[in-house]
């Protein structure tokens, strides 16, 4: 189900609990193997919980919980715009409004070629480089006006 | 670099931005010497936490809890497991400070956390980072490899005979968890949903064992607070008030950023250090700490000086430290709107005053906001925050319901002619040019 590569990420932080806690790396566990799949479809979940000796319905809640994960498949880029009122102070909205128009597509909408979603988030803890966008989870993009959004889209092949 | 200026910097300085953030250059700074002096003289774990106590450090997370008589709360003596966590799990709207604490001081969490588990004779820590900056909880990962690789974590930390293990965990998205309680059981690999308290962590905390949890700010504050003395901390700031404090300001001023400042400082001095109002627009309202906290109006923050008894004198509380500023050209009711979605988003589903409260009040809003509303609406909102506030188990229903409420008390107005003329008080094209948004070319 995963690559060799993705086992060793869930083997390291399984040693970062207690032995009997191996349920406490589910999260980290979760990010890694949507990091593989690009999203997590439901036997990617049950593999997880399986590898942790848990119960697929507490991973499945788990996945479920928690926003970064996408339990449905996204475009090869998922950026997510924060809209939260210290950003949209500063741009936020405008930002927001100009990517959809770039793309042709609204929020929770993916592109025709799969090739970009996008997502208005909540607070990413950056709002004083707002307007801030965060691109697959990983990658923040600080002060994205519009020279800064249409560099990030062609930089995104 | 998103550090912009400080007086009187403790925390801060003597930062080079992303080059000064490893190892040596903590070292260099001074850092390790504390936790190396605890462990040469066998500080009593009793000295220690008085001295915390002298400094008057409170909780630098939102709560302001005095950190020193938190630490007194586990017991020390208690046999077997017990857990130190910090929580990096700014999700606050508004706060940014601990990103940048992790990003150009990581060490200074470290330490922090190895001398509060020498303090409480836990052995083992977790630090539980925010889920959208990925980047800073790799920076972390990075400093604790070199924290082990230094002997400063482990077994038997440089020959003392005690022993501290120190893990990052990576959070997903999900505000709640900056609730302690909802963090201990995201750790423990579940959905974030708060516990019943009593009991406290102090008593059963992560996994059942004993655990004391405190904001990044809060740890990192330990080392110089034990360099310097908690008197002479307390004295950078005012009674009850100890310290300097980092202030995210985000909003309408020239220079959003983060701020390093004694507590005790007029906001009129804060503003000043940002640039002052951007555009030169008038201050209309100021969230002094977190969008949690209620919403002051211009003339009441110009009076206040930033501090927890100033600002909760004054009707509002410090909170986190995230100060938003909003310019005339803000409408008060799109604003509101757009916090009470948040809550309504976030509310874990747990309590049915908070997850049904929060989507009704959310509902309400967003109708007032778009011409709908209803002569009733204001009364409605009013009877709906007095069915969350004190109703949940966990604060985020106070959360929700305080800017409702203080957005209603002060710009009552602004709601009022919305609900009649079903138009805003702040002309369309002029509402958000205060942004600052760049023009889009054509």
């Amino acid at each position: 189900m995963f690559s060799a590569e993705t086992l060793q990420k869930f083997a390291r932080e399984v040693g970062k609990y207690p032995a009997d806690q191996k349920q406490s790396a589910v999260m980290a566990c979760l990010a890694h193997a949507q990091e593989e799949k690009g999203w997590l479809p439901p036997e990617a979940i049950e593999a997880v919980a399986d590898y942790l000796g848990m119960p697929a319905m507490a991973a499945y809640e788990v996945a479920s919980f928690y926003n970064m994960y996408d339990l449905k498949p996204v475009g090869k880029y998922k950026i997510t715009v924060c809209t939260n009122l210290p950003c949209a102070l500063s741009g936020g909205y405008h930002a927001g409004e100009y990517l959809q128009k770039k793309l042709g597509i609204g929020y929770n909408e993916t592109t025709q070629d799969g090739k970009f979603t996008l997502k208005e988030g909540e607070c990413m803890g950056a709002c004083g480089d707002a307007p801030v966008f965060i691109v697959n989870n990983r990658s923040m993009c600080s002060h994205m006006h519009p020279e800064q959004i249409d560099k990030l889209l062609e930089e995104c092949k | 670099m998103a550090l912009l200026g400080a007086i009187n910097p403790v925390l801060t300085a003597g930062l080079k931005g992303d080059d000064g953030w490893s190892l040596k250059d903590y070292v260099a700074r001074g850092g390790y010497q504390q936790l190396k002096r605890i462990l040469e003289t066998k500080m009593t774990q009793e000295d220690l936490i008085s001295e915390v106590k002298k400094s008057v450090l409170r909780g630098r997370g939102g709560a302001g809890f005095p950190t020193g008589l938190k630490w007194s709360f586990m017991p020390r003596s208690f046999p077997g497991d017990k857990y130190v966590v910090c929580n990096t799990d700014e999700g606050e709207p508004g706060t940014f400070k601990d990103r940048d604490i992790m990003r150009y001081n990581p060490h200074a969490v470290i330490e922090g956390m190895i001398i509060a588990g020498y303090a409480m004779g836990a052995n083992r820590g977790y630090n539980y980072v925010h889920g959208e900056i990925w980047e800073i909880y790799q920076r972390f990962e990075a400093a604790l490899d070199e924290a082990r690789g230094a002997g400063f974590l482990g077994q038997n930390i440089l020959g003392s005979g005690f022993s501290f293990e120190l893990f990052a965990h990576h959070g997903y998205g999900a505000y709640i968890c900056g609730e302690e309680t909802a963090l201990l059981e995201s750790i423990e690999g579940k959905k974030g949903q708060p516990r019943f308290k009593p009991p406290f962590p102090a008593s059963f905390g992560l996994y059942g064992k004993p655990t004391t949890i405190n904001n990044t700010e809060t740890f990192a504050s330990i080392p110089f607070i034990l360099k310097m003395g908690g008197e002479e901390f307390l004295n950078l700031g005012k009674p009850n008030n100890g310290g300097t404090k980092l202030f995210s300001v985000s909003g309408h001023v020239n220079r959003p950023g983060n701020y390093e400042i004694p507590l005790g400082t007029p906001f009129s001095t804060l503003l000043e250090m940002c640039g002052g109002m951007r555009g030169g627009r008038k201050l209309k309202a100021v969230i002094p700490g977190g969008s949690s906290a209620p919403v002051m109006p211009a003339e009441v923050i110009m009076d206040c000086t930033m501090d927890y008894d100033s600002i909760s004198k004054a009707g509002s509380m410090l909170g986190s430290g995230a100060v938003i500023v909003m310019d005339e050209t803000v409408c008060m009711v799109k604003a509101l709107e757009r916090l009470s979605f948040f809550y309504h988003e976030e509310s874990c589903g747990q309590c049915t005053p908070c997850r049904e409260g929060t989507a009704w009040m959310y509902k309400v809003v967003h109708r007032i906001e778009n011409g709908l509303g209803k002569p009733d609406d204001l009364d409605l909102l009013n009877s709906v925050l007095g069915n969350i506030a004190g109703r949940t188990i966990c604060a985020l229903g106070d959360a929700a319901a305080f800017p409702v409420q203080s957005f209603i008390k002060h710009f009552g107005k602004e709601f009022e002619y919305h609900i009649e003329n079903k138009a805003c008080l702040v002309p369309k094209d002029v509402q958000w040019a205060g942004s600052g948004f760049h023009k889009i070319p054509a």
